[in-house]
């Protein structure tokens, strides 16, 4: 009974907060709406005793990838007016493949397929159970390769995106604080020894 | 549930029962952490005056004590205004978010081996994930202001907490290598038997990488320049005004105990004694007993040296930061996961030849 609630009160706040993803008329907006959803879905998967992927999503995604989003979102200025131009001349082909997408994918995941029938609530785990070990047992053992491709795929991937976007340009002045913080006092100053004169003498006699 | 409390509960119904017991940890959590921060501004004013040979706040009661009170009292007073074409609801829900998120990562900190409110396996990256959350306060503070100061801070703080939660969670990741385990108190355990045996030896790398990454978390000084004073005024809290601007201060301090709490959890051995052979000796032998003293002397420790370096080191210039977050630290990270990983296959004594 509380776990249904849980699950109507999360799955409503991560519906609405998915519309309001793309009805947002500020992307500000429409980026922290996207973090509600993300946050309200990490709920959810606790719910699902995958608390290892409920908090991986919270920590990758809400932490790191919507904090980077939002940086560039309030950076930008957009002007939203051409932004929602032809609305209403594009919605028949938006709403049409909307509706194409819903019924595909209620041909895919039906009742049929996947009610409460054919997919039981598998039975709770005992209070000791470790999502986390679990997942990594079979990442390192059974799907070890198919896990060390995908870490490699990335890895050509980062490099990539950093090799595209770089660009050196030539005659323009930057810092460069390696050799900053390299800079020893011998670098900057030079210690003269001088000999000391001797003073001219006054004599007061 | 501990046993006088399951008696004091139990005429409730079981759920109601859970319930209130959740409650009486929170409060008995939450209310002792706040008395720390509230007195903890008064130590950080009162420690960096006599560094500066000055005398700090001595006129609210004996020796400047009741000086928090009085700031509290003065804050809660002070209206709270909202700028013009701020963006109200953001601007109000961002100081709650930055206190939330801070107490609520307290939630899985054990401050001895039964005393921690919520005990799950997943301890250090609950942790984790709530102090990566921490920051949209600070961006969402410094948008919704509707102020170029502001922004420009919350720009700096993003970049900034982004890279170094990167070297923070790889000293995690080395931690979590070394002790088998992600649930804290287990953490605490796996450092059993001495000061030698802690964390802080083998992975003393880590060790400073954390400590340093925890200051430019939390934005204390060297690592201040979101609020930076002398070039954006305040940074991301400039517009922020009474008990909204106490609330980030709260926050602030939160964190910083809270960093403390998770270094000596990972690297000092939490509550264990460093000499725990001398627990035997006669009426002196409770102080080298492993307890929750041992946990608050070393928290304190950690926290006085947020004070000693705030008094010390002129602020890092932004650059500069950043090399140190993306340049050294990341690559110093990545070679001690090797290292770490090789020393528990060969399962180099007196640390890693226990499993």
């Amino acid at each position: 009974m509380f776990v249904q609630i849980v699950f109507y009160f999360l799955a409503a706040v991560l519906v609405g907060a998915a519309v309001m993803v793309i009805t947002a008329r500020n992307p500000v907006h429409a980026a922290l709406f996207l973090v509600l959803a993300f946050f309200t879905s990490a709920g959810i998967w606790l719910l699902l005793e995958a608390e290892f992927l409920a908090i991986v999503l919270v920590l990758v995604y809400v932490g790191a990838v919507m904090v980077l989003f939002l940086f560039v979102v309030m950076m930008l200025d957009i002007n939203l007016a051409p932004l929602r131009e032809g609305f209403i001349r594009y919605l028949p082909v938006g709403a049409a493949v909307a509706a194409i997408v819903v019924v595909e994918l209620a041909l895919v995941i039906g009742v049929s397929d996947f009610g409460l029938e054919s997919m039981p609530a598998p039975p709770a785990h005992p209070a000791d159970y470790s999502n986390t070990r679990e997942l990594g047992k079979l990442l390192y053992t059974v799907y070890v390769y198919p896990f060390e491709l995908a870490g490699a795929i990335l890895l050509v991937a980062i490099i990539a995106a950093i090799a595209l976007t770089m660009r050196r340009r030539t005659g323009v002045k930057t810092q460069n604080p390696s050799r900053q913080v390299e800079v020893r006092r011998e670098d900057r100053i030079r210690i003269v020894q001088m000999p000391a004169e001797p003073r001219e003498r006054v004599d007061r006699s | 549930m501990p046993e006088p409390l399951a008696t004091a509960l139990g005429w409730l119904p079981h759920e109601l029962g859970l319930l209130v017991e959740a409650l009486i940890k929170v409060v008995a959590l939450l209310v002792p952490l706040l008395v720390t921060v509230a007195w903890f501004t008064y130590a950080e004013r009162k420690v960096i005056g006599y560094m500066q040979v000055r005398l700090g706040p001595n006129r609210v009661g004996p020796k400047g004590l009741l000086q928090p009170i009085a700031d509290a009292m003065k804050l809660m007073f002070k209206e709270f205004i909202v700028p013009a074409g701020a963006n109200r609801f953001l601007f109000v829900v961002a100081p709650v978010i930055s206190l939330t998120t801070a107490l609520a990562a307290w939630a899985v900190v054990p401050f001895s081996d039964f005393l921690v409110v919520a005990d799950i396996n997943a301890g250090l990256l609950y942790v984790l994930a709530m102090t990566s959350l921490g920051v949209y306060g600070v961006i969402i503070a410094g948008w919704a202001s509707n102020s170029k100061y502001a922004l420009l801070g919350a720009m700096r703080c993003a970049a900034q907490i982004v890279a170094y939660e990167i070297a923070m969670g790889f000293a995690l990741v080395v931690v979590l290598m070394a002790a088998g385990s992600l649930n804290l108190r287990e953490i605490v355990l796996a450092q059993e038997g001495g000061w030698a045996q802690w964390f802080w030896l083998p992975l003393l790398p880590m060790f400073v990488v954390y400590v340093i990454s925890g200051i430019a978390e939390t934005n204390r000084a060297p690592f201040d320049v979101a609020e930076g004073e002398s070039e954006i005024v305040a940074g991301f809290h400039v517009e922020y005004s009474g008990m909204a601007f106490s609330v980030f201060f709260i926050a602030e301090y939160t964190n910083m105990v809270l960093i403390s709490a998770l270094t000596v959890i990972m690297f000092l051995g939490g509550w264990l004694s460093p000499f725990p052979g001398l627990a035997d000796l006669a009426f002196v032998g409770w102080i080298f007993a492993p307890g929750v003293h041992w946990f608050i002397g070393k928290l304190v420790f950690f926290m006085f040296l947020y004070l000693w370096l705030r008094a010390t080191f002129p602020r890092y210039r932004y650059d500069q930061i950043m090399r140190l977050g993306w340049k050294v630290f990341i690559p110093l990270t990545i070679i001690w996961i090797v290292v770490v990983g090789i020393a528990i296959m060969v399962g180099l004594p007196p640390w890693f030849d226990a499993a």
